[in-house]
């Protein structure tokens, strides 16, 4: 009887499973990193204190310097000349600050501002030892995968977490952060600064309207969007803007995936498309799916088409953002 | 050796009509709940009015939602619920294996990495529909390759060499599919929604994508339901019966796959439906694939409706994936199942 021994039968079952279960798994522990690319664990807020500068004696004014992060405490020495950054926000913060001359490498990620040194470093995955042989005196990253920090600090290299920004007053604490390890700390209060203005004066101008707008923030074309509590969301409701995927949140997590029957049926002021890089989404792609041209922002033109990178990181390109939601919201008459 | 007999048994008309019925309420609930807040007088009318032409005064809004978006859903998930479990049905007929489901020959890893390589290509400004045909031609791939492989051994005489070519292919195309993933972070939460299945829909265009495999396979695998109980008892004594049991079981291997690649291609890995509707029906119907292949389209049909609409309305207006709720809901009942009458199966 050509029959499998049932041994045999359960074996090759329970291979085939545990494969199909550890890809699952993988794609998994990273993918929440990537659905949600301004996530972070709520409670590191409360550790990311800034400490001012402490000066000493040292050659440079303003080193050492120590501030807290959520890995710990980190203390530069002496003014870093060699630092490595495998997030995206970190390369376009650290370039904005004036300490662009400073990085000798960034993650393939950081593709902004364009003359940063991109190098096969991913911000995912690299190994302590990867990055440590670009021997650099301060590491930046926003994700630890394991054991990177504790692997760079290891051999002496002071690393900084700066994981997804949970608040603009986070990133502004990033910014500042950076400024003083970098020995940037004017370039870093003028970027802050800025957008302080910036937000004031947006704010100020904003028309008062009886309700607030709505908004469906696409972050990818399986409809998985983001709550008025998320970071961005923040940016929108400093705008006077309300996200429509608020109450699809009930666990807190802020980055739910929506049905498509219940956007048609919110009918949402605008649509925000940050997945014009990632999945060729355009407005005129939008108004092609079915059922979606009766939607009132399809309608009336507002479906923005945003970066994608742009609209996901919480470095210095936040007032491009702005700027962006801003005209969007001016063209909306008030009655 | 002992005489084996065949199981008799004819699709009695009651079992079909008890079948439609419950595919006819789960179609029917599909149709009438989800997230969006639209009578059941409003999609009756939405039906006729897109049917006839007349206007029935429902809101285009409403209609829109209805008529491109719910009623295309439940299809594709009465299509794809059919498919995957008459192709589980018959993998399990074939390999004479109670835990066979439509992914044993690594359809599910050539359809994750054919989706993947698209998903990657689309981010370098590919277009992002093309992971639909290349899931499919990965699903086939896959199973071509582990068949291939299979009949170079023994030509196909033992269904352990397939099983075991089938385990191989898989792992090879994970590996290099986990590879490509890593290397590509970026696009790492699309390829995981695609993994996690969802019966998504663009209007009705991936509905008469399916129903022609449908048609083609399920119609094809019904034909050979009669074959199907003859392989069980054997293949010597099919000889005997006048099967050719290794061309008659490769024919179907390949109608199967056919079916699963179809449907794997437009709604990602939805698990548990192909292993466990057929085993279902055979706990209720017994062991004649001439029963079990019908009433698996019917059942597996109906309970991929039912799981869909349970995913876009437990937490709505979020979704859940579809996989979690086949098989959350589904496990507890199939064991329920088992302890009752579980001896019953082969």
């Amino acid at each position: 009887m050509p029959n499998i021994p049932s041994k045999l039968r359960s074996a090759s079952w329970s291979i085939a499973v545990v494969l199909i279960c550890a890809a699952c798994g993988a794609s998994g522990t990273a993918g929440t990193t990537t659905v949600a690319p301004t996530t972070a664990p709520p409670t590191t807020i409360a550790t990311t204190t800034t400490e001012a500068p402490t000066t000493t004696a040292g050659s440079v004014p303003g080193f050492p310097v120590t501030v807290e992060t959520v890995a710990g405490a980190v203390t530069v020495p002496a003014s870093p000349q060699a630092i490595v950054s495998l997030s995206p926000t970190s390369t376009e913060v650290l370039f904005a600050i004036g300490a662009g001359g400073q990085v000798v490498a960034v993650d393939d990620q950081s593709n902004y501002p364009a003359d940063a040194p991109v190098t096969a470093l991913t911000g995912f995955s690299s190994s302590a030892e990867a990055v440590a042989a670009f021997d650099p005196d301060l590491v930046f990253i926003s994700f630890d995968p394991g054991d990177l920090v504790s692997g760079l600090e290891a051999v002496g290299i002071p690393t900084v977490v700066h994981p997804a920004a949970v608040s603009l007053e986070d990133a502004y604490r990033q910014i500042e952060q950076a400024g003083a390890l970098t020995g940037n700390v004017d370039g870093a209060s003028a970027i802050i600064e800025g957008i302080e203005a910036q937000v004031d004066e947006l704010v100020a101008g904003l028309a008062d309207r009886v309700e607030p707008l709505t908004y469906f923030h696409e972050l990818d074309n399986t409809f998985y969007s983001l709550t008025s509590s998320t970071f961005v969301g923040e940016l929108y409701g400093l705008l006077g803007l309300a996200s429509i995927a608020d109450p699809a949140d009930t666990d807190g997590f802020g980055y739910p995936q929506l049905s498509e029957e219940y956007i048609l049926e919110q009918d949402p002021d605008f649509i925000f498309l940050a997945d014009t890089k990632c999945c060729g989404q355009n407005a005129g792609a939008v108004a092609a799916r079915p059922g979606w041209d009766q939607l009132s922002a399809v309608q009336q033109g507002r479906v923005i088409e945003l970066d994608d990178d742009i609209a996901s990181r919480w470095g210095p390109r936040i007032s491009e953002f702005l700027s962006q939601v801003a005209s969007a919201v001016d063209s909306v008459p008030v009655g | 050796m002992t005489t084996p007999r065949l199981p008799l048994a004819r699709l009695k008309p009651s079992w079909l009509a008890g079948g439609l019925l419950v595919l006819g309420v789960s179609v029917i609930v599909g149709a009438a709940i989800g997230p969006a807040d639209v009578s059941m007088g409003s999609v009756v009318a939405t039906v006729f009015e897109r049917l006839l032409g007349a206007d029935r005064g429902v809101s285009d809004r409403l209609a829109g939602i209805v008529w491109e978006i719910r009623l295309p859903r439940v299809a594709l998930g009465l299509l794809v619920g059919g498919m995957l479990s008459v192709a589980g049905g018959a993998y399990q007929g074939v390999f004479r294996n109670p835990l066979a489901d439509p992914y044993l020959l690594g359809a599910a890893a050539g359809a994750g990495l054919g989706a993947t390589v698209a998903i990657v290509l689309s981010a370098n400004g590919g277009n992002p529909a093309w992971a639909t045909p290349a899931a499919f031609v990965g699903a086939l791939a896959a199973v071509g390759l582990a068949t291939a492989i299979g009949s170079a051994i023994d030509g196909n005489r033992s269904t352990a060499t397939l099983l075991l070519a089938g385990v191989a292919v898989a792992s090879f195309l994970t590996a290099i599919q986990t590879f490509i993933l890593q290397r590509r972070v970026d696009t790492v939460q699309q390829v995981y929604s695609w993994i996690l299945g969802r019966v998504a829909t663009t209007g009705w265009d991936e509905v008469w994508q399916v129903t022609p495999y449908a048609v083609v396979c399920v119609g094809m695998l019904f034909w050979y339901r009669r074959a199907l109980d003859v392989l069980a008892v054997g293949d010597d004594v099919a000889e005997t019966l006048g099967v050719n049991a290794r061309r008659t079981r490769l024919v179907i291997v390949v109608l199967a796959s056919l079916a699963t690649a179809a449907a794997v291609s437009v709604s990602g890995l939805i698990g548990f439906v192909g292993l466990v509707v057929p085993h279902m029906i055979r706990l209720l119907s017994g062991p004649s694939y001439r029963v079990i292949l019908p009433l698996a389209f019917l059942g597996g049909g109906a309970f991929l409706v039912l799981a869909d609409t349970v995913a876009r309305q437990a937490f709505a207006p979020a979704e859940i994936p579809i996989g979690v709720v086949t098989a959350f809901v589904g496990a507890p009942f199939f064991m329920w199942m088992l302890l009752r009458g579980g001896r019953s199966l082969p």
